[in-house]
């Protein structure tokens, strides 16, 4: 289970994870539940239908399969599954159940795809073995994910007895038990790290399994591009300025005169340096917080160029060199 | 860079409107939605307009900074505004739970009010499944509009998986409430399954098929649960759609306006063109869309390529390229200390040195308090090197975001864009949200070129070459 704040780049993360465990040479499964169609688009693949599809093949000959969980298909499924109503589906539309059951219902359309992802987490091939190696799930914001993964429980007490019921324990099982791992993504800033600590917080109260943090987008890397004895006070004024406005001079960008172009670029460049130190500092804050949960953690640099499928790789790339969580 | 330029959302005259009477921020999560819509209500609160913010789930400090400490469903005053023009800020968060209670207690008679509240599915239906935080922000505008006390109201829109969610909300539940579905489950509850066939008109044996199918589904516990809440709510939510159905028109009326919140991520954008879309399929009224978080450089005329090429100009001489010919005396110049001095450095930077003089004298004081290694010409150059390839990479970030920009904006050439830059640090105080507000109304380019000011401020000079 992967999980993180809006905008943390979970489904990225997610992907990356399935990526970097098909290129153990095993066979990965990654869910989609809320029906955006992003792992379409990060594969660069047409649109995902409700059906496990092969999407990406490691290195290793590993494969990662993708399902786009669609709840009113899932519904289907499950009646059939369970109950064998296959006709029954066109009866509960009609009076507007699978509507309902899908959108409103308490917790049903979490029941749906919570199931159906375990359900892929328990299938085995005709010859006994398990059909996937893991199934990564790239499951619904920090925010919702307690109770995402709680909704079996709640369910369960709804309906004290019954097929639901049962159906609902069973998926609770496979949750709580120590062959499921709920991956928090975040940033290092202020509110998702905040978020993430919440997230751990709850997840532990509930009795859900917390796996690792993997920290999206970290620019630190970057600071490798400045020297590290850098200080951008000996150039603000004086003869330090114009030694660099006569080094930009140098390096063919214009003359370092006062108002020249190579003078003219001091202060900006000083100004994005200063913005610069500043996001790595406040990035080292935040590492240190996260540090503080005591949790295995994984980071991933920024791509400048934003996640392509090549930087998907990459992603996957850094992840198996820092060791997959398990 | 000389693609055509979206219009430019123009905030003050949309806000100051006295006919604009509703903002809806929406947009996917983390894109700075609650930020903006916060702003927004402090801005205008600050121009003179009594205004109410109603945020769904806010960041603890964010909250803090408006006075919100807990989840309460009244507004309430925030300290700490201007209120010189006659303005007010009020805010609030939205409890579902309660806002869903409320609605059940002003439309039932008090037992029946608590055979519902007692009721386990309405429990955990009012608790906040998929859907009822949409339905009750939409309840909690319409009420905060009925009450014809605010002058503008701002709502930040819960972080939905999709636009969908968020405008079909109030339709489904209503529809849901008032529909077929719970007339079919209320029927045992009332009269024995004929009231049932009266609106459903399944005949006898559908009915069964429903209830029969639901109850081997569900268990029976369970549904029986459902039609006793089904059955309460049924007289009293009679005109549920209808006020769904008012909310919505509420949305689509001229004194409403959406803004949509993205960052500059091909991702969030996309969502943004979605939200576009949708809003104008349902002929909803779009202000425009807020980029919230924009790089920007004061050097943009020096792009990625040339800045990289001169940073490695500047390098060279610590490079292996140049040191067989400085016969080793530029070996040592990699090390970190950077040591180096000017021996292995080239003509220019040495001529730079002496003519340096008549400045020192001027800055005299200046120089005294720096170190040695101040004026290290190989210092300066490794330096600037860095700060080169730091703007590079910024422009590179700059393009890909302009590149993500570009492409909403062929998709959506009408749309009017407010561009925010990206602020080093969160905000979580009335300063930086004034300061968000202050970028989101001053749309002019980012910038100016800072010679005329430091020109005229510096003294003069001669030209140093």
């Amino acid at each position: 289970m992967v999980t993180g704040k809006g905008g943390t780049g979970k489904t990225t993360v997610a992907a990356a994870f399935a990526l970097a465990l098909a290129e153990e040479g095993r066979r990965t499964l990654l869910v989609e539940v809320e029906g955006r169609q992003g792992i379409a688009q990060l594969f660069e693949t047409e649109q995902l239908p409700y059906e496990e599809r092969r999407i990406a093949v490691g290195p290793g000959g590993g494969e990662v399969y993708a399902l786009a969980m669609d709840p009113e298909q899932a519904l289907y499924d499950y009646l059939q599954m369970f109950y064998k109503l296959g006709s029954a589906g066109r009866v509960l539309r009609r009076v507007g159940a699978v509507d309902f059951a899908t959108t409103i219902a308490p917790g049903l359309r979490d029941v749906l795809l919570t199931g159906k992802a375990c359900e892929a987490v328990r299938r085995r091939t005709r010859s006994g073995e398990f059909r996937y190696d893991a199934v990564i799930m790239d499951a619904p914001p920090t925010g919702r994910i307690t109770r995402f993964l709680g909704v079996n429980d709640e369910v369960a007490g709804l309906a004290r007895v019954g097929p639901v019921h049962n159906q609902a324990q069973a998926v609770m099982r496979v949750i709580k038990s120590p062959e499921t791992a709920v991956h928090l993504v975040t940033l290092l800033e202020e509110m998702p790290v905040q978020e993430t600590a919440d997230g751990i917080g709850e997840l532990r109260r509930a009795g859900l399994p917390v796996g690792s943090v993997l920290v999206n987008m970290v620019s630190t890397a970057r600071s490798g591009l400045l020297p590290p004895d850098f200080d951008p006070a000996r150039y603000t004024a004086g003869a330090g300025r114009t030694a660099l406005a006569k080094a930009f001079a140098t390096a063919g960008l214009g003359g370092a005169r006062r108002g020249g172009k190579a003078d003219r670029l001091v202060e900006p460049l000083l100004r994005e340096a200063l913005e610069h130190t500043a996001r790595v500092a406040t990035e080292a804050e935040r590492r240190a917080e996260v540090a503080d949960f005591g949790l295995d953690t994984k980071e991933f640099e920024m791509l400048t160029e934003g996640v392509d499928l090549a930087g998907l790789y990459t992603l996957a790339e850094r992840l198996r060199e820092q060791g997959v969580p398990r | 860079m000389t693609l055509k330029q979206p219009p430019v959302l123009e905030m003050d005259p949309l806000i100051d409107d006295p006919e604009t009477r509703i903002v809806v921020c929406c947009g996917s999560g983390g894109v700075g939605k609650t930020t903006s819509a916060a702003a927004l209500g402090v801005r205008a609160a600050e121009r003179g307009r009594k205004v109410v913010v109603l945020t769904i789930d806010p960041a603890r400090r964010l909250a803090q900074s408006m006075g919100l400490t807990e989840l309460d469903n009244t507004p309430r005053r925030v300290a700490g505004i201007d209120e010189s023009l006659g303005g007010e800020l009020h805010a609030m968060m939205l409890d579902m739970k309660r806002t869903f209670d409320e609605i059940v207690e002003a439309h039932a008679d008090p037992e029946r009010a608590r055979a519902i509240l007692d009721n386990p599915f309405y429990q955990s239906l009012s608790a906040g499944f998929a859907g009822t935080q949409e339905y009750m922000a939409m309840e909690k505008l319409g009420q905060l509009r009925g009450q014809e006390v605010w002058d503008l109201i701002v709502v930040d829109t819960p972080p939905s998986r999709s636009a969908l969610d968020f405008l079909d909300a109030p339709n489904r539940l209503g529809s849901f409430l008032d529909g077929r579905l719970i007339r079919v489950l209320s029927a045992p509850a009332r009269a024995g399954g004929r009231a049932g066939m009266r609106f459903v008109n399944l005949g006898m044996s559908g009915l069964s098929a429903v209830t029969g199918v639901l109850g081997k589904v569900l268990g029976t516990g369970l549904l029986k649960d459902v039609q006793t809440f089904a059955g309460a709510m049924d007289s009293m939510f009679g005109g549920f759609r209808q006020r769904a159905e008012a909310t919505y028109r509420l949305l689509q009326a001229p004194g409403t306006a959406f803004v949509v919140v993205a960052a500059p991520e091909r991702d969030a954008l996309r969502e943004a063109a979605y939200f576009v879309e949708r809003l104008a399929a349902d002929r909803m009224p779009l202000a425009g869309l807020v980029l919230n978080r924009v790089h920007g450089s004061g050097a943009d005329g020096l792009g990625a390529e040339r800045a990289l090429a001169a940073a490695e100009l500047l390098q060279e001489p610590a490079d292996t390229s140049r040191a067989p010919a400085d016969s080793g005396a530029s070996g040592t110049e990699p090390d970190p200390p950077r040591t180096g001095g000017p021996a292995g450095k080239d003509g220019p930077t040495r001529t730079a040195d002496t003519t340096r003089t008549a400045d020192q004298e001027r800055t005299a004081d200046q120089e005294r308090t720096a170190d040695t290694t101040r004026t290290d010409p190989a210092v300066v150059e490794a330096d600037a090197a860095g700060l080169l390839r730091l703007h590079a990479e910024r422009m590179r970030v700059i393009a890909r975001e302009r590149r993500a920009r570009d492409r909403f904006t062929a998709l959506h050439p009408q749309v009017p864009v407010a561009e925010v830059p990206a602020l080093p640090g969160d905000v979580h105080d009335l300063t930086g949200l004034r300061e968000v507000g202050e970028c989101l109304a001053d749309q002019s380019p980012a910038d100016p070129p800072p010679s005329d000011r430091s020109s005229s401020a510096a003294p003069t000079r001669p030209p140093t070459r």
